[in-house]
Order: structure tokens, then sequence, then C-alpha cells
């Protein structure tokens, strides 16, 4: 199945949820999807027949500036078709609902991207650190981040 | 030029242990001082505890990133470190004696790292192997999560440069430790310092 009969598909069942499906020059074409209904789409996108999206590649992030973006990249075993979705948030409040209970492989995948991008993904298990000790400052891949000079007595310069 | 001067025990011991394995100047060096009257007991005594300790050391096996790859490399058949003493690689930092930093030490991992120096038994040694750990090597810049040099928190005694350095290098790197092992003065330290 193609990403223009998807985009029609999720058109026809979310209405103004799924919002426009975007080809840049470089890379894939994607579906921009508004945050409140990624959980629905995302089970959807896995439940209906036509799609059976069973495997979640991973969770990309982008800093946008004054957005973030969490970037889904949803493949199917069964139709060996692939698609990717991306939510748009508010830099300021970058809250978006936890895709872990669609695919459980996305609790790792929603605490690397808080971790390293802040997002908030809600109604996650445990919404913790992954990678980075517990008690960092900051999130090391947004665009303004500044390096810590100075952790637990080591200095870092 | 031949040297008439007659040689201090200082000089005739660090002659002695030029090369800690060789056991037979140290032989000659007993033989020496025995037939000088010099101080035959204490000094003979380091050289020995120097010869076991520098064809004795016991690595803690553990490895960080990338240059732990070619740790175990030097550790195998091919390079074999164990020609040197130094293959026995403990899994308890108890039984250690030697510690080869091989690898990225982020600031996650110092703490542990630190702990595992500090649970190794007296007297132990430190290598820092590859860029990384000398001075963050490729992370020295924008590596906000790596320790830029494992000084900051460990005493090294020989660093070992590369990225990763060649088993050749780290090789070199075990014999310049030997060497600096062999000119120490264990007993006659403590005993200085007892008589101080």
């Amino acid at each position: 199945m193609d990403i223009q009969s998807i985009h029609a598909l999720l058109r026809e069942r979310f209405d103004r949820l799924v919002g426009e499906l975007r080809t840049p020059e470089r890379g894939d074409a994607f579906i921009v999807v508004a945050a409140e209904g990624l959980a629905d789409v995302c089970r959807f996108l896995r439940d209906h027949d036509a799609t059976r999206f069973d495997f979640l590649r991973l969770i990309s992030t982008v800093d946008r500036g004054a957005q973030l973006s969490s970037v889904y990249h949803l493949y199917s075993y069964q139709h060996s078709h692939s698609l990717v979705l991306r939510v748009d948030v508010d830099r300021e409040t970058p809250r978006v609902p936890s895709v872990s209970s669609v695919w459980a492989s996305a609790e790792w995948h929603e605490r690397e991207a808080f971790d390293m991008m802040g997002i908030v993904y809600e109604n996650h298990p445990e919404l913790t650190r992954i990678l980075l000790p517990d008690d960092w400052e900051g999130y090391p891949l947004r665009k303004d981040y500044q390096a810590p000079t100075e952790y637990h007595g080591l200095t870092n310069a | 030029m031949a040297d008439d001067r007659k040689k201090t025990p200082e000089e005739l011991f660090a002659e002695a242990v030029r090369d800690p394995r060789d056991l037979t100047r140290y032989l000659h060096y007993l033989k020496q001082t025995k037939s000088e009257g010099m101080s035959v007991l204490v000094a003979p005594l380091d050289a020995a505890i120097n010869w076991s300790r520098a064809n004795a050391l016991w690595p803690l096996t553990f490895g960080l990133a990338c240059c732990a790859i070619e740790m175990m490399a030097v550790g195998a058949a091919k390079y074999d470190l164990d020609r040197f003493g130094a293959g026995a690689f403990r899994p308890t930092p108890r039984q250690a004696d030697l510690m080869i930093v091989a690898g990225t030490v982020t600031h996650k991992m110092a703490p542990r790292v630190k702990r595992l120096f500090d649970q190794m038994p007296e007297p132990k040694y430190v290598m820092a192997m590859g860029a990384c750990t000398i001075g963050g090597g490729p992370y020295s810049v924008h590596g906000y999560h790596v320790v830029k040099g494992i000084d900051r928190f460990l005493p090294v005694d020989v660093y070992v440069p590369g990225c990763p350095p060649r088993p050749e290098a780290l090789i070199d790197a075990l014999l310049w430790l030997q060497q600096k092992i062999a000119q120490e003065r264990p007993l006659i330290k403590r005993y200085s310092k007892e008589t101080a």
C-alpha cells in the first residue's frame, strides 16, 4: 500500500486529526499527525487489515526551532511496506501521547527521545532517562543545549 | 670510557634492575654488593619484590569502548600478553593490580571506574589506553558526556596514545610500566619512613 492511499484511508477515518502528506525532495515522505490523535492513529494502523504496521522501527526526534518533532518509522512484515509519521509539538510544552501501549518497543525509544530531546510522552509507564544519569540537566540534542562545565566534581572543559 | 669511580648502591641498583626480566643482572648485583660489604639485605629484597611485581601484573578485565577490542587482541594468541606475565585478566578488582582503562569514560561511568580502582589492593597501576582516556579524544570539544582525561580522577602511570593504539603500543606501555616498577624501592621507602 503506498503512502497516498494510507493518507487517504487515515483522512477518511480520523478527519482533522490527520494533517497533510509531505513529500520532501530528499528523504521519506511522511504524514503529519496531530498529537491528540497519535495513539488512536497508531492503533488503527497496526490493526487495520490493509496496513498492519506490526513493527515500530524507531522513534526519532527533530529540533525545528519553535517546534519539536517526534517521528515514527513504521514497518509491516505482513505487507512489506513502511510509513513515516510526524508529530509536531510546541517547544515550551512538548507533550506527545505515548504509543507504548500499541508497540511495547516504543517504551525505550520514547525514553531515549525524552532523554535526548526532552519530549514528554504522556501515559508512558516509566518515563526516565535511559542513557544519561538521572540527575543530568538539559537535553543534549536540542540546538540550544549548553554542555555542563562541571559534573559531580569533574570539570568538563 | 670506563668509569673508575666507585658506584653507589643506588647506581648499582638502577643498573641491576634496568631490565626487570633479567635475573642475572640482579644476581650479579647481589654478588657485587656482598663483596663490597655494602647494604646487602634491603636493597636486593627490593629488587626481588620489584621483579616479581613487574612480571606478574594481573590486569582487571573490563573494556569501555573500541580500545577494548585491541586490548583483547593483545591478550589473545597472536600478541599474547602472557609472554610478559600480564595475561591473567582477573574478573574481580580484589585480585587485580593493573587497570587498563580501554575506552571512552563518560561522566556516568567515571564513578564506577573509580570504585573499581578503589577496590583494587595496593600496589596498583593504571594505564590510560587510547585518546579518549588521555584527553577526551574525538570527544574533547563537543563530547558533553565524556570525561576529558581519566587523570582527572585516577593516578595514571602510563599513557598509551592511539585511536585505538595498536597492540604493539599496549605491549610497549606494559614494558614501560615494568621499568617504572623496577625503579621502585618499596622496602627502603618503608624503612626510611619509619626511621625518619
